[in-house]
């Protein structure tokens, strides 16, 4: 933009270009100088408060230390602790298990339900359910937990509903349970995030060219094949960020296992963040809570990296 | 768009259940809120005399115009900062695009889906050597430098898709640095700043670990933080535990319903950038 300017005033000869060159380089300069130092609040913030923990948490990941007296230098002593303690991977595994509730549920059930509705989406049905359907997203997760916990609990709603319709036999205490809490939890997971998903992948459909279906129609495509060929390839972004944002929210949960089960029975819903929270503040060893943390941030980056590359690739 | 008959009753019967399956739980928590304190309702069930008198007592237990003040005086501290410095970033990495302007960006990019457990001991430990352990300090710092990825990358999202030519010709008038961004390009922010505004107050809102990790006083935590200490207290008298959940929940609910569209729009935005 400077260049313009310069070329408004008559040139007066070659010593004074290299001159003017000269000034329009420290021009650029300060000008990036001011332009940087409008980053700086937010790169310090960002820096004191999420930057420095995280270089800290990977710090003592090698060393043993419960916080207060001194710390010894172990190596990889904890990251080898996570491998040989099943509690300890077991709630990196419960997680993955996890994922499968907080993710496949709601992009699948999203899909089909967005598909379902898709003719008729600026109804006023559509409409107010838009709202209805969003409400789980904006709660705390915390009521979220307290809600279904006692939904669930053995003479709850949910074994009424189960009773009535004739299956009184598996009724339970569904998160007292040592095989069920795991995907009893998924399952609230899921109920938390299928709204967003669903809209996320309305919003997507609605951005299809109609064109696209009419000529399916008329060559006599069945509703299945419309939906394969042309609605599903269209929504690779969303389906993206559907799966980045429910894979994050069961890798990272923590307010909802707190509220329901402490982790329990046994360990059986004990995840991640959960069990961070346990080591570094009830039994005091911080540098196997830290390795832990380190952990799940790579096992978030090794999911989330390649999902983005592939769903994002077509932009730029 | 072709839609057969039958295709759209079934797409209205599913709406329905799917609603039916967001709102039960709610009605099911509100009856329950309405029995007998003390007693131990089964499932979603009327009570015979309804003791609205259990939102009062929930209100007067939990503290809760204590609560509502603190979880305000978060948010105070919290969304206007993030708002201000990341709209500054934000300028400076979309529009000015300073040298080296890629690299910080990528920095910033990089804390995007952080799992807050991941830095929580050692903010622990910072907290405590400032001194602001259990104070809502140590809730409001370490927010504001949490919501800087997605924020900032927010904001430079905005500046970038606006057009270097206004600026430009700003400048041939004579506007300063300062009377560009203040007259010109802050104003024309104003969607994109209030989506951020809303994300940014629910999300401090309903904030959970680093109340209860960094903060012991419930009195001084975010509304969701205090849930967990009241669960803990109440957590045996069961409608009671349902009236002060139903409470905590209130706020937001009803600001989602006056500005529902603003909500849902800054949502569906929010993820698809973040």
């Amino acid at each position: 933009m400077t260049d313009s300017a310069t070329t408004i005033q008559p040139a007066s000869g070659p010593a004074s270009l290299a001159e003017r060159r000269h000034a329009n380089r420290a021009r650029r300069l300060s000008k990036s100088l001011i332009a940087l130092a409008l980053v700086v609040p937010a790169a310090v913030m960002y820096a004191v408060f999420v930057l420095r923990p995280l270089g800290l948490t990977i710090q003592y990941s090698f060393y043993d230390w419960n916080g207060i007296g001194a710390s010894t230098w172990v190596g990889l002593k904890n990251y080898a602790a996570l491998f040989d303690n099943p509690v300890l991977w077991g709630s990196l595994l419960h997680s993955f298990i996890l994922i499968v509730f907080f993710c496949l549920i709601p992009v699948i059930l999203g899909l089909f339900t967005a598909n379902t509705i898709r003719g008729f989406s600026t109804s006023r049905l559509a409409l107010v359910s838009r709202t209805v359907l969003f409400i789980p997203q904006i709660i705390p997760l915390v009521a979220a937990g307290i809600m279904w916990s006692w939904l669930l609990t053995s003479k709850g709603f949910v074994n009424q509903v189960l009773t009535a319709v004739g299956l009184g036999g598996i009724t339970r205490a569904w998160l007292g349970d040592f095989d069920l809490a795991l995907p009893t939890m998924g399952l609230i997971g899921a109920w938390v995030l299928f709204g967003l998903c669903m809209l996320l992948l309305l919003a997507g459909m609605s951005k299809i060219d109609p064109a696209l279906y009419e000529a399916a129609r008329i060559d006599g495509a069945t509703a299945w094949k419309e939906f394969w060929s042309i609605t599903l390839p269209s929504l690779k972004q969303e389906i993206g960020v559907c799966v980045t944002v429910t894979v994050v929210a069961a890798l990272a949960s923590f307010d909802i296992v707190y509220i329901s089960t402490r982790g329990g029975p046994g360990n059986s819903t004990m995840v991640p963040g959960m069990q961070i929270y346990y080591l570094a503040f009830f039994e005091r060893e911080l540098g196997l809570a830290s390795a832990l943390a380190v952990a799940l941030v790579i096992v978030v980056l090794a999911i989330i990296l390649p999902v983005q590359r592939a769903t994002k690739e077509d932009k730029d | 768009m072709i839609a057969s008959r039958r295709e759209v009753w079934m797409g209205r019967i599913l709406l329905i259940l799917l609603m039916a399956g967001t709102i039960v739980p709610f009605l099911t928590l509100f009856a329950t809120a309405l029995h007998k304190p003390g007693t131990y309702p089964e499932g979603l069930s009327w009570p015979e005399t309804p003791y609205w008198s259990n939102f009062i007592d929930a209100f007067k237990v939990a503290h809760m115009d204590q609560l509502l003040l603190s979880s305000v005086l978060i948010e105070i501290g919290v969304v206007p900062i993030a708002l201000l410095i990341s709209t500054l970033a934000g300028f400076a990495l979309g529009h000015l695009r300073p040298i080296g302007s890629r690299i910080i960006f990528l920095v910033f990019v990089l804390g995007i889906t952080l799992p807050y457990e991941a830095i929580i001991i050692p903010l622990y430990q910072q907290m405590k050597d400032f001194g602001l352990l259990n104070t809502r300090w140590a809730i409001i710092l370490p927010l504001i430098g949490l919501f800087m990825p997605f924020s900032v990358m927010w904001m430079r999202a905005h500046f970038v898709s606006m057009s270097q030519d206004l600026s430009e010709a700003a400048r041939i008038d004579g506007a300063n640095l300062w009377q560009l961004f203040w007259k010109i390009h802050l104003p024309l922010s104003m969607p994109a700043l209030s989506s951020l505004a809303i994300l940014q107050f629910l999300w401090t809102w309903n904030q959970f670990l680093l109340a209860i990790v960094l903060v012991s006083d419930p009195l001084q935590r975010t509304m969701a933080g205090s849930l967990g200490a009241f669960q803990g207290q109440w957590g045996t008298d069961i409608p009671l535990l349902c009236a002060g959940s139903l409470l905590i929940l209130t706020p937001t609910l009803l600001l989602f319903l006056i500005f529902q569209r603003k909500f849902v729009a800054a949502l569906l935005q929010g993820s698809v950038k973040g």
